[in-house]
């Protein structure tokens, strides 16, 4: 019984060692509005060297998504340690919204850079995984 | 000087009736999908030599991989392709992922930094494909961030695609899944290890290529 009491507690306290130093970084959308697609990929990409995982407020436009696989690969190649990202947006869900709801989502989407979504980009070393589906997302830590 | 207006005469034929001659076709998609299986039988059928090597430890194409005027024939219809077999696309790469398929330290580390330069290879020669098959293993998630940026990518630059749910003969293997995540584009599942439903994936292209 004590047996079992001990590796409990020795594998709660290598659980939290692992989310020791896990930093979250909240970008609000008006503080990358105005940057350029390198300034705003250079951001992030900052924040993730730091070890931090960065919950963007909207989501990246499709030439940025994929302008952020290519630094990350880049970056791969030239840092020792770093594995590269994992990524994710949670878009809210407008299937059961009328047709109106769902054209002033849309307009306002275009104007805004659609900030109902979220994007969770954290660096491959400690969120392991990001598992996906319509219904719901779950963060896996390493 | 014939030659020149035979040329000239071709190319506004092929203008005028919509055809295009030698379609640059990307082969698309996560790595481990089956990109090179699905390209291998293509090339192999049609010009008897394979284009890549296959393996079940990730990353195996590294750099992108091309066969010049691959001539194939469906329904008494003729189209050529120049095909690129490109590597599989992702968000990281870690040597350690290699060492568990028996890979030494040394050569996983090389694995890792030829994958790392093959992706950014890859997403370069988006822009010069005509047409895109995405190949998607059908026995994994479809809703990962990499394939909705691919396939979301290919959208904004306007090019036909073709989803290809590869790997059907495996229990887990879900098609529905696929079309349902992208609905707006053809899903054809076919298992390129067992070559199952190779002549609707041949009915699936003859069709993209119309669009090209």
């Amino acid at each position: 019984m004590a047996n079992k009491e001990m590796k409990r507690k020795k594998r709660s306290s290598s659980s939290s060692r692992k989310v020791k130093g896990l930093g979250l970084h909240v970008i609000p959308f008006s503080e990358v509005q105005y940057l350029s697609i390198t300034d705003r990929i250079k951001k992030i990409l900052k924040l993730i060297l730091g070890n931090k995982i960065v919950i963007l407020q909207g989501r990246l436009k499709v030439e940025e998504e994929i302008r952020l696989i290519e630094d990350t690969m880049a970056m791969v190649d030239h840092i020792k340690s770093f594995r590269g990202i994992e990524l994710a947006v949670i878009e809210p869900s407008l299937n059961d919204s009328g047709i109106m709801a769902k054209m002033k989502q849309g307009i306002a989407n275009r104007l805004s850079g659609n900030t109902g979504a979220l994007t969770i980009i954290g660096p491959a070393s400690i969120v392991k995984e990001i598992k996906k589906d319509p219904k719901k997302l779950e963060v896996m830590l390493g | 000087m014939i030659r020149i207006i035979k040329s000239w005469s071709k190319r506004v034929l092929n203008s005028l009736f919509g055809r295009k001659d030698n379609i640059k076709l990307g082969f698309y998609g996560p790595p481990n999908a089956g990109k090179t299986s699905l390209a291998n039988i293509i090339c192999k059928d049609w010009t008897g030599e394979e284009i890549g090597s296959v393996s079940d430890v990730p990353h195996e194409t590294r750099s992108v991989q091309v066969k010049e005027k691959v001539e194939i024939e469906h329904k008494g219809k003729k189209l050529t392709f120049k095909i690129a077999d490109t590597p599989g696309i992702a968000t990281k790469i870690d040597y350690e992922d290699f060492l568990k398929f028996k890979m030494k330290k040394k050569a996983a580390k090389k694995r890792a930094k030829e994958a790392t330069q093959g992706i950014i290879e890859s997403i370069k020669w988006l822009d010069d494909m005509d047409a895109i098959i995405v190949v998607l293993d059908a026995t994994e998630n479809p809703y990962s961030q990499v394939n909705i940026t691919v396939v979301g990518n290919i959208a904004a630059k306007e090019k036909p695609v073709l989803i290809i749910a590869n790997k059907i003969d495996l229990k887990k293997a879900n098609v529905k899944t696929i079309e349902a995540a992208f609905p707006e584009y053809e899903v054809v599942g076919i298992s390129a290890k067992k070559k199952k439903n190779i002549d609707d994936f041949y009915e699936a292209l003859f069709r993209l290529s119309k669009k090209v």
